[in-house]
């Protein structure tokens, strides 16, 4: 502590004083370090946001310390209870934040006035079950949705497909032309199967919040028509992906895309800045297709990452300027233009200039948000939810198990330890 | 009389393997199994004595995945003893042959694999097995079998088997070399008077030179079972934590990396992760006495 404290004062220009006042008046010098798992986004951090941020706040520096993605979970908790974790640490949606908060090693923002900027599903990842306490500022979510091929699309003169019958009507086109595997999806690595298939097409039947609430609640099982739907559509996808998808993995399906030898991707908004790299033909995007023309439609618009404040910072004040910053548009616009595919999650509007990510991004004005149904509360216990969607997804398109029997599976391994669906 | 004298010397010569011992080996075995007996309740370590056991062999949920992946351990083992092992005999034989020519670059070639990394094994592998860019199903093509060729890594009957004959082919020089070894020390005089008597070629492999490597192939089987159960590397690189497709893959190592460290949305318990561990120590242990007490001591030896 009294280490860090010493390093702190050093880095500072003002003398050690100085620090110590900076906790009151944040007009002094301070430094403030960020934890992260971002470090692909070390660049656009210190080239764009940290002195975006320090030109409006001078006697703010901000120094952004990423580590490994795989390991950051172990380090962060390390540091803190070390007491050598930075003052500002990105957040891990749901439990992993959660378990930070109730530690006592996060603080609760519920009183931050820029939190206001942000809807209630934006902020459903970094609070309390009962909503009371909010402990990270969102900064982006991920949407799902399905990338395609313009060139192939023109090529076999296909619409792009609105309903689920207009969907398999063009994977069958395409797989009867046989120039283009129709869709690139493998089963290897199982989560695609859950992220990119199940939960991608699945608000569409449980009508996104209503139904993952009253799924929380109890109110609806894993057993119900809505929830077991989405297997059933999935068991159909099978005969559309490459052969030997069994063993095709994550990356043979953003290569096999990319190389224009598949015509649709089933994909989250990440894969843009990658695919715009590696493709040289134009992409086109559209939502999960609606069961019938005209339906409300629902997308998965999934919160993946926060910035919250550690409890044990010596500047609380600056911390809590810089969370502000976050919140604002200013840096929503900065942040959505550099990483196209992470989109803010302010209420403001941002304006894009990446062509596939606007196309994303205008779903939120048509449908109605949601996030992955098995993250919040639900992968809290034994089995884990989440990660038996994994099985279940995979098993449905390999066609291993009835859905009807995937969903009593689900249901009944939920119900083992979730007081509400016993 | 004299007064015994303390040997100081042996205590200063000891000291600095069991002090290093102790600190990297010892010490942590014990450790672990002592947080086995813990729980994390509200916050708080909580002695909970055997009851993350009960819970490991009681609870369906976790029993289930436990014997799915002893299961697989076996059955990975199984396939090292009857490919591996058998194999490396075969190689050793042929290479100890005094006629074969280039002996030494068949050697170094068999026995490269082994020193490779488990990562750079899985990942080669995959590439070659897999159904889109992989040479497998082209050169199975260029023979005429190409409808031969599965997915296999994605397909639940074969996944592990095709998993535990990459491992051979990573590992089948250790067995090789060991007895290569073997064979070099059996003095030529044995085989001469073996071969007055009329006892040549093959026979004489299965007459004298067998009986004689029998310790290495006991020391092999252990050192076999011993890196199969505690096995993890090639599988995690492979398939990733989860072992698929549906847990196929699934043995003791990834089982307790995922309890333990937890994985995706399912926190890590280092707890019921310690007592995984604690069963695979205990596996592997009755496994390495059972070979001590029952079978090394009742080997036959001769004396060279």
């Amino acid at each position: 502590m009294k280490q860090k404290f010493m390093s702190k004062a050093l880095a500072a220009t003002a003398l050690a004083s100085g620090v110590l006042l900076g906790a009151a008046a944040s007009a002094e010098n301070v430094t403030l370090t960020i934890e992260s798992w971002r470090n692909d986004d070390l660049t656009l951090w210190q080239d764009k946001i940290i002195p975006a941020f320090e030109a409006k706040h001078p006697g703010i520096k901000v120094k952004f310390t990423p580590s490994a993605p795989a390991e950051y979970n172990a380090v962060l908790n390390s540091k803190l209870e070390a007491g050598s974790a930075g003052d500002l640490i990105t957040c891990r949606p749901f439990d992993a934040s959660l378990a930070l908060y109730e530690a006592g090693r996060l603080s609760n923002l519920a009183d931050l006035a820029a939190m206001g900027n942000f809807s209630d599903v934006a902020k459903s990842a970094w609070q309390t079950d009962d909503g009371s306490a909010s402990f990270c500022v969102p900064m982006a979510s991920v949407i799902h949705g399905f990338i395609y091929n313009k060139e192939a699309f023109a090529e076999l003169e296909l619409a792009v497909p609105e309903t689920e019958e207009e969907f398999f009507a063009a994977l069958e086109k395409i797989r009867e032309d046989g120039s283009y595997i129709p869709m690139a999806m493998g089963t290897n690595d199982q989560w695609e199967a859950a992220t990119m298939g199940y939960n991608n097409i699945g608000p569409n039947y449980w009508k996104g919040e209503e139904g993952r609430l009253a799924l929380i609640a109890g109110e609806q099982k894993l057993t119900d028509e809505a929830w077991v739907a989405p297997y059933e559509t999935l068991a159909k996808w099978g005969p559309y992906l490459g052969d030997g998808f069994e063993a095709q993995t994550y990356p043979d399906s953003q290569n096999l895309f990319t190389l224009g030898r598949a015509a649709i991707y089933p994909a989250g908004s990440w894969e843009i800045s990658g695919f715009n790299t590696q493709a040289d033909f134009e992409m086109g995007a559209f939502k999960p297709p609606v069961q019938a023309a005209g339906d409300t439609c629902y997308i998965s618009d999934h919160t993946d990452i926060g910035i919250g404040m550690n409890a044990a910072t010596a500047n609380p004040e600056a911390a809590k300027t810089f969370l502000s910053w976050v919140a604002s548009p200013e840096f929503a616009s900065i942040f959505g233009n550099a990483l196209p595919g992470f989109f803010p999650l302010s209420k403001t509007p941002v304006e894009l200039s990446d062509p596939l990510a606007k196309e994303f991004v205008s779903w939120r004005g048509e449908c109605e948000s949601t996030i992955r149904s098995t993250y919040q509360i639900l992968s809290r216990g034994t089995p884990n939810l989440e990660n038996e969607t994994w099985g279940a997804s995979v098993a449905a398109i390999k066609g291993a198990s009835a859905p009807a029997d995937l969903g009593k599976e689900l249901q009944s391994g939920l119900a083992s330890w979730y007081a509400p669906q016993q | 009389m004299q007064k015994p004298r303390t040997r100081w010397h042996i205590l200063v010569f000891l000291a600095p393997a069991v002090l290093i011992y102790t600190a990297v080996m010892i010490f942590p075995l014990f450790n672990t199994l002592r947080l086995a007996l813990y729980s994390k309740i509200d916050q708080e370590r909580v002695y909970t004595g055997l009851q993350n056991f009960q819970t490991l062999f009681g609870d369906p949920i976790w029993s289930e995945q436990f014997w799915n992946a002893l299961g697989n351990n076996f059955w990975f083992f199984l396939i090292h003893m009857l490919v591996q092992n058998p194999i490396g005999i075969a190689l050793a034989a042929l290479l100890s042959h005094p006629r074969l020519r280039f002996a030494a670059l068949y050697r170094s070639a068999i026995f490269i694999p082994t020193i490779l990394s488990f990562v750079i094994v899985g990942f080669a592998w995959k590439l070659i097995l897999s159904p889109i860019w992989g040479i497998a199903p082209s050169m199975l093509d260029a023979v005429g079998l190409k409808s031969l060729f599965a997915p296999w890594l994605g397909k639940e009957e074969y996944a592990l088997t095709t998993l535990a004959l990459i491992s051979v082919w990573q590992f089948v020089g250790i067995p090789m070399m060991l007895i290569y070894a073997a064979l070099l020390t059996i003095p030529e005089e044995i085989l001469e008077a073996g071969e007055i008597d009329g006892i040549t070629g093959m026979s004489a492999f299965w007459k004298i030179k067998l009986p004689l490597i029998l310790p290495s192939i006991g020391i092999i089987s252990i050192l076999t079972f011993v890196g199969n159960f505690n096995a993890f590397d090639l599988i995690y690189a492979a398939q990733g934590a989860l072992a698929g497709p549906d847990f196929s893959t699934d043995i003791l190592g990834t089982f307790m990396y995922r309890t333990f460290f937890g994985f995706q949305l399912q926190l890590g318990d280092p707890h019921m992760g310690a007592a995984i561990a604690g069963a695979m120590f205990a596996i592997i242990l009755v496994g390495v006495c059972i070979y001590l007490f029952g079978i090394q001591t009742r080997m036959r030896r001769y004396q060279l």
